[in-house]
């Protein structure tokens, strides 16, 4: 007799249940009726704390060397590789998904994670620049993180557009609480054990299992979330009307995959000056 | 001849010597009342239309219902002259003419077109720098100095340098492609009319589009002198359209369904209304809003460059500066001497004429802004602040005018450390480590800029990395080139304008 697993969230570095106290049964693809798991519905004071938690990892996060951003980078690709069986599982029994299918979005889930492991040191390299001022003056422009922010997947799964933002938002020294897609919220956990294992700090990256219909809304005009990253057009107007309380950046996730697009949009650029002479 | 001005300062210092607890020596205020000859700048070298109409498809035309409105110059009070107030029907006509001409032959025409006729407006700006100086100066109250010797060449060097981006944007994108989006709308505010022009209109033609822009209602007459430069540049019909009036006419044109991108400097308040107005449309969006810019002058600054610093971040065009330092804050151990020192200095600066070449600080740009300074001073004076304006300081009989001023041991939650006041009134803080200088500066919604003044690099670049904003000067202030890009953290804005990080506003791009 095999032992079944609550589905919970991951926040902070921990693995709790929703204060709500909500649970939803997730089911096998193949019968629609037989049960797989429970998983953990979170609620707005979920994602609130969720954001708390994320503010407390901001600084310490972009503080981190881009050599350290990509080694735990590469470290989660390493990972996931590890346990690619297990994913491809998932993706088999509750999306349906072919031998074939799951396979390949594991092997693109994984290529994002290398993809941006290997940006964290180029980016600012290629995005900054020594900016030739008028006068006595020594200026120069980079980009920074933006700070805490919330990535979206949406109203269906989508895995490796999900791991490419993710990515990308680590390597440009961002912190994000993920709303998860429910249609496959078994994957949340083999996901965050992953994270865990993988020295990415507590609260860079929060994992919720969520109704977008809930917890959008509260996303979009919570005042500590600095951006918002879509994976489709659904929640797009919602977000962007809500957001302007705190003018959050909200994005739309590039269509052509790993780029630098996802990296330049995740960025503020800043402009220091200084004197020269003697 | 330095010998001489020492011996002479020293005369004077016998009899008004008073040493602080650092033990430097300073002059009493009133040693500093100078009186100045009159410099007057002759008005006669721009001739002010008596009334400027609308610039449509490359032609001046008269507001569909033949409305106009008024524009007062701030330092007299009286009319200048009158303006063309558009309809929605007018904007309709302007949005037309620029998608025509974006369809038709600003598309159609090569990048090195492109950049040629963007060289020839900036050599004709340079031209007519000081009309246009003086009528910048007449119709919004900035002093001559500053549009003549600021704002003018920064005109002519923003069209120079976006007029050699125009063919090769293929360098400035390594590894995509950029394309232009098509008509943009641009709303622009008051207290830099041409120099915000500039920065809206020649990244946008560099880049290929075209441009319905609306300047704000109480400075519109400048922008109309520079559609005579676009006419004598030859620039096609319609690629810039200018339409004039209040918020409604702004509104109809963010609005408007042809516009496929805009971009708005000004308020807060009415950058998130339009944020929110095409938030359901595939618009994009550039938006350059207010501050509350921290000044951080650490206790090993340089003194007296850090007191002139805080004194150009502040009271620089008369502090109507979205990136004005604001809020000083001040190492809690020189904020004695430091006082006493900027105190000294605020006696030196000259209000008044705007077209006197000596004045420092000229015209509130509006009795409306003028009522707005004093009421939110009123609110901090009501909260019991200590209150500090300059003793020596006489404004004008006529015209709107405010003393130079600042508020004293502010708290981060009162009024004046939190309203963006856009005048010249300066809130003061201190702390008491860097940690804490840092916190106060990052405590405010807002994140356009921000002054370090310390003699030690380690520590600028420390505390440069952890403010939270766009723009950082460290032992200098209000600097601004065509090359470096400008904009704001949170909810300074969003997006940056100038160099190359600017050009993205005004591209769709493809991996």
């Amino acid at each position: 007799m095999k032992v079944k697993k609550t589905i919970k969230l991951f926040i902070g570095g921990k693995f709790p249940r929703s204060e709500s106290g909500r649970v939803a049964p997730q089911y096998f693809a193949a019968s629609k009726t037989k049960v797989s798991a429970h998983y953990c519905q979170a609620s707005r004071k979920d994602f609130r704390a969720s954001i708390e938690a994320n503010k407390k990892a901001e600084g310490p996060w972009a503080a981190r060397s881009a050599y350290n951003r990509g080694q735990i980078l590469y470290r989660i690709a390493e990972n996931l590789e590890m346990r690619r069986g297990e994913f491809e599982e998932i993706f088999i029994s509750i999306l349906g998904y072919s031998k074939s299918k799951a396979n390949k979005t594991l092997e693109q889930a994984i290529a994002a994670f290398v993809y941006y492991a290997g940006f964290a040191d180029k980016y600012s390299q290629v995005l900054a620049s020594l900016n030739p001022v008028q006068g006595s003056q020594h200026n120069f422009t980079f980009p920074e993180a933006i700070g805490s922010g919330v990535l979206a997947e949406g109203s269906s799964t989508k895995f490796v557009e999900l791991c490419n933002e993710l990515a990308a938002l680590l390597a440009t020294g961002n912190v994000v609480t993920v709303l998860q897609s429910p249609t496959c919220a078994l994957l949340l956990s083999p996901f965050a054990e992953v994270l865990a294992t993988s020295d990415v700090p507590a609260g860079v990256v929060n994992l919720l299992s969520a109704s977008n219909d809930e917890l959008m809304p509260v996303a979009a005009s919570h005042m500590d979330v600095l951006y918002i990253t879509l994976l489709e057009d659904k929640d797009l107007a919602l977000v962007k009307g809500e957001a302007i309380h705190n003018l959050k950046r909200v994005f739309r996730a590039p269509a052509n995959g790993r780029s630098i697009e996802s990296i330049a949009q995740a960025v503020e650029y800043k402009t220091t000056w200084h004197p020269t002479g003697f | 001849m330095k010998t001489q001005k020492i011996k002479k300062k020293s005369k004077v210092k016998k009899k008004t010597t008073n040493k602080n607890h650092a033990g430097a020596t300073l002059a009493k205020e009133e040693d500093f009342n100078f009186a100045y000859s009159k410099a007057p700048q002759a008005s006669s070298v721009v001739k002010v239309k008596e009334a400027y109409q609308l610039y449509i498809n490359g032609k001046f035309c008269d507001a569909s219902q033949k409305k106009t409105f008024n524009s007062i110059n701030p330092a007299t009070g009286k009319k200048l002259c009158k303006i063309a107030l558009a309809s929605k029907k007018d904007v309709d006509k302007a949005v037309a003419s620029a998608k025509n001409a974006y369809n038709k032959t600003w598309s159609k025409i090569s990048a090195r077109e492109r950049s040629y006729y963007l060289f020839r407006i900036a050599r004709l700006i340079q031209e007519k720098s000081r009309e246009l100086a003086v009528l910048e100066t007449m119709d919004g109250g900035k002093p001559i100095k500053e549009s003549r010797d600021v704002d003018l060449p920064l005109v002519a060097a923003h069209f120079f340098y976006h007029a050699g981006w125009a063919d090769k944007l293929q360098y400035a994108f390594p590894g995509q492609k950029a394309s232009p989006i098509g008509v943009v709308g641009q709303v622009i505010p008051w207290n830099f009319p041409l120099l915000m022009a500039a920065w809206k209109i020649a990244p946008a033609l560099a880049t290929g589009n075209t441009v319905v822009i609306k300047p704000a209602e109480t400075t519109s007459a400048s922008i109309m002198h520079l559609a005579e430069i676009f006419q004598e540049a030859e620039l096609p019909d319609g690629v810039v359209n200018i339409v004039t009036g209040a918020g409604e006419v702004g509104a109809a044109l963010v609005n408007h369904k042809d516009v496929n991108k805009v971009a708005f400097t000004g308020s807060n308040e009415v950058g998130k209304l339009i944020a929110k107005s095409v938030a359901s449309s595939n618009k994009r969006v550039t938006l350059e809003l207010g501050g509350k810019s921290a000044n951080i002058v650490f206790e090993d600054a340089a003194i007296d460059q850090a007191v002139e610093g805080v004194i150009n971040g502040i009271y620089f065009n008369q502090g109507h500066v979205c990136c004005a330092g604001s809020r000083l804050l001040i190492e809690e151990n020189i904020k004695d001497i430091f006082l006493k020192k900027l105190k000294r200095r605020m006696q030196q600066l000259r209000v008044g004429d705007p077209l006197d070449k000596n004045t420092d600080v000229g015209a509130i740009n509006s009795k409306e802004q003028l009522d707005k300074i004093n009421q939110i001073v009123d609110a901090g004076k009501k909260e019991g602040l200590d209150f500090y304006q300059s003793k020596t300081c006489s404004l004008p009989s006529q015209g709107y005018f405010y003393k130079p001023s600042f508020f004293n041991g502010v708290s981060s939650a009162s009024v004046v450390a939190r309203s963006e006041i856009f005048g010249p009134v300066l809130s003061i803080q201190s702390f008491r480590n860097p940690e804490e200088a840092i916190a106060k500066a990052n405590n405010s919604p807002y994140g356009l800029a921000a002054g370090v003044w310390s003699e030690k690099g380690s520590k600028i670049l420390q505390v440069a990395k952890a403010l939270k904003a766009g723009v950082i000067w460290s032992n200098t202030y209000n600097k601004f080139d065509p090359t470096s890009p400008f904009g704001g953290y949170k909810e300074s804005g969003q997006g940056r304008e100038g160099g190359r990080q600017g050009l993205s506003a005004y591209v769709e791009l493809q991996s």
